[in-house]
């Protein structure tokens, strides 16, 4: 029942409100580039405060979105997704490799790809613990989204105990 | 209903709910019945196998000719030609073949089992998030808008990029849409029967290595048939030769017709691979001299080498789709807990289990919306609210109690003294929420409001519902049946706007319809830190 507790704790006091998409900026041709223009939404979302209901009102502390600390997320992870699909001379042997030996040699290694996706999903828990849960952000990997767009999870805050 | 509901009452209020229901509530939030990987609920026309490890298109039959082929004819090779040539000639023929064989194989299983670079649907929110900023810059006049496209400049070429009605996405450059597996592809070369696949970004390199291979094969085979039938000629005579050996003949003869065939299309994909062109564009033209002076392909790279060294040996991406992941029911949804639940019910696959994952807090949420129903101040707006997530979440109960109007949510409007107060609504939002069914469940943001009318429970209540279809079906996969359930177009604004008293925020709202539990617990993890 702890966890229910907690639960209970967290959903009173947040949910969530909105979610924006940054989308993929295709001009550098069919690599996996984000649009890195600070979204209006997240600029807006710090005018929306109150929300009340007729008994009760909830106030609404929360930092401002800072657009320099997103843009630099979403520059590193774009920097991240070009290092995982640079042609270098690692990929090139990767390559060749497995052509020698037929391509089994996918089943057993992980590919160069591979590796900097797990880095990338490190790098985004890291942001998210660091720097968007305290201000009520959630960023979503993008390749659970097919690399199509970076989720950003608005929550609403709301503390029961005022 | 009262914010300050004791927790004693909520235990009440829990075990109510789980007896009543149909489903083992009891069950903690974190056990599930058997789950759902994703490949069972995977939108498009494909076929799965050894548990989504192998994918492939719907028509296999041309497949299974060509590996009879290749397997019959080697066959034939191994057992009638070598030892004759391994004896004559030397014993190196049969190794090479072998080798050659086994390389033929490796790369055919390897492109038709491969996922070609399928682009998964978008989710709810993002197809809404889309349709909006389409709305928005068509100016929304309220019919389909004409076919959208978005154009982009590459490396000086102005590209455009359409938007897929199925997958409701703007497709990637150079990616399309295979109508016979019904999924859009990235870098889309074509969709080939003979393996049984499409060929894509991810198992290009593995046809080419495969129709490369196999044309090396069948020239190899008919090189030494043509001597061993040379030979034998040379003992026993031509006829006596044909004799002895005439699993050569059936050898010559499929060869010879492969030969061109294969050879020519090795010849193909070898100039299309060092002009790093997809047979897509070839076909269309897109990057020909001929449509216009100034018409060059912006993906190669200027030189043969590295546009062979890039389709070859470039990195390999990983599959996009998550086949063998499994569908998470309990991801928390843009809505307050009420939504949660149903939000919860919705991504699961099973109706069944709406509500079993259900944390004590949602369930109470649930009884207490209940409550609330009965006032009639509430009524309506209630039932407005909370009408779709209805259908998600509590279709065991509705289906159980069907006089009970079931509401989840309450809004704050109405003095919103429910309680768990924070559980149960987004608060402010709720009301003024347009896409009003504030948060709806996960599948059904977009669908809210038109499996809203599933909830015939509620219709009956009284309230008439702009939106009541008579969609019986329930939502059996939400996590997919989205882009296929909403009729064209999505809708979900023009849906919410009725229903939800305050369009003030749609702008930037959505009711995202996040399936991913992993999302759910980063969510409640990081809720934790910051709140706790």
């Amino acid at each position: 029942m702890a966890e229910t507790h907690s639960l209970q704790d967290m959903r009173q006091q947040a949910s969530v409100a909105a979610k924006v998409f940054i989308q993929r900026d295709y001009t550098n041709g069919t690599v996996c580039h984000f649009q890195t223009k600070f979204p209006s939404e997240l600029e807006s979302r710090q005018q929306s405060m109150a929300f009340w209901s007729n008994s009760t009102c909830f106030q609404f502390s929360r930092e401002k979105i800072n657009k320099q600390q997103f843009e630099e997320t979403v520059r590193t992870l774009n920097n991240l997704y070009a290092e995982a699909e640079k042609l270098g001379s690692q990929s090139y042997i990767e390559g060749c490799l497995a052509c020698l030996t037929a391509y089994i040699i996918f089943l057993c290694m992980e590919t160069h790809y591979e590796k900097v996706l797990k880095k990338i999903a490190k790098y985004i828990q890291e942001q998210n613990e660091k720097i968007y849960a305290p201000q009520g952000l959630l960023l979503t990997d993008p390749i659970e989204r097919g690399l199509r767009v970076i989720e950003v999870t608005i929550f609403e805050e709301r503390s029961l105990t005022r | 209903m009262h914010l300050g509901v004791s927790e004693s009452m909520r235990e009440c209020e829990y075990n109510q709910i789980s007896t009543r229901s149909s489903t083992p509530m009891e069950t903690p939030y974190k056990n599930r019945t058997p789950k759902k990987r994703k490949w069972e609920s995977f939108p498009g026309r494909n076929k799965f196998y050894c548990n989504g490890r192998i994918m492939m298109a719907k028509q296999t039959g041309v497949f299974y000719l060509t590996l009879a082929l290749i397997l019959v004819t080697c066959g034939l090779f191994f057992t009638f030609d070598c030892p004759f040539l391994a004896l004559q000639l030397t014993p190196v023929i049969p190794v090479i073949g072998g080798v050659l064989f086994l390389f033929v194989l490796g790369t055919l299983l390897r492109t038709s089992f491969s996922d070609p670079g399928v682009l998964p649907r978008a989710n709810a929110d993002e197809a809404a998030d889309l349709e909006r900023q389409i709305d928005v810059a068509n100016g929304s006049t309220g019919y389909r808008p004409p076919p959208r496209t978005k154009e982009v400049v590459i490396n000086g070429q102005t590209v455009k990029l359409k938007y897929c009605f199925t997958c409701k996405i703007f497709r990637p450059p150079r990616a399309s849409h295979c109508s016979l597996c019904d999924n859009c592809v990235e870098r889309f070369d074509h969709h080939c029967p003979w393996v049984g696949n499409c060929v894509g970004r991810r198992n290009y390199r593995f046809f080419y290595m495969f129709i490369l291979s196999l044309s090396f094969l069948t020239i190899f085979i008919f090189s030494f048939v043509i001597t061993h039938i040379i030979l034998r000629s040379h003992r026993f005579g031509f006829l006596s030769a044909l004799k002895d050996s005439p699993a050569s003949v059936l050898e010559v003869v499929v060869c010879f017709f492969s030969v061109w065939s294969i050879v020519g299309l090795s010849g193909f994909h070898t100039y299309l691979i060092s002009s790093n062109q997809t047979t897509n564009e070839d076909i269309k033209g897109s990057w020909s001299s001929k449509r216009g002076k100034d018409n060059y392909n912006p993906y190669s790279y200027g030189n043969i080498f590295t546009n062979c060294c890039a389709a070859l040996c470039g990195p390999l991406p990983p599959s996009l789709i998550d086949r063998r992941g499994f569908v998470r029911s309990d991801a928390p949804q843009l809505a307050p807990p009420t939504n949660g639940i149903t939000t919860y019910g919705a991504t699961q696959s099973q109706q069944g289990h709406m509500l079993l994952f259900c944390s004590p807090w949602k369930q109470i949420t649930l009884k207490a919306a209940v409550i609330k129903t009965f006032s009639p101040s509430g009524v309506r707006h209630l039932i407005q609210v909370s009408e779709i997530k209805i259908k998600a979440a509590a279709t065991p109960l509705l289906q159980q109690h069907s006089s009970e109007p079931v509401i989840l949510t309450t809004c704050p409007e109405n003095g919103g003294s429910m309680p768990g107060r924070g559980p149960l609504t987004l608060g402010g939002p709720c009301a003024s929420l347009p896409l009003g069914q504030p948060t709806p469940p996960t599948s059904i943001p977009s669908l809210g409001c038109h499996e809203a009318a599933d909830m015939l429970p509620i219709h009956g209540h009284g309230h008439s519902h702009n939106h009541s279809h008579p969609l019986q079906e329930p939502v059996a996969h939400h996590h997919f049946l989205t882009p296929e359930e909403v009729p064209s177009p999505p809708g979900m604004l023009p849906c919410g706007s009725p229903m939800g008293h305050n369009h003030a925020m749609q702008a930037g709202f959505y009711n995202p319809a996040s399936q991913d539990s992993l999302h759910e617990d980063s969510v409640r993890g990081l809720v934790k830190l910051s709140f706790v």
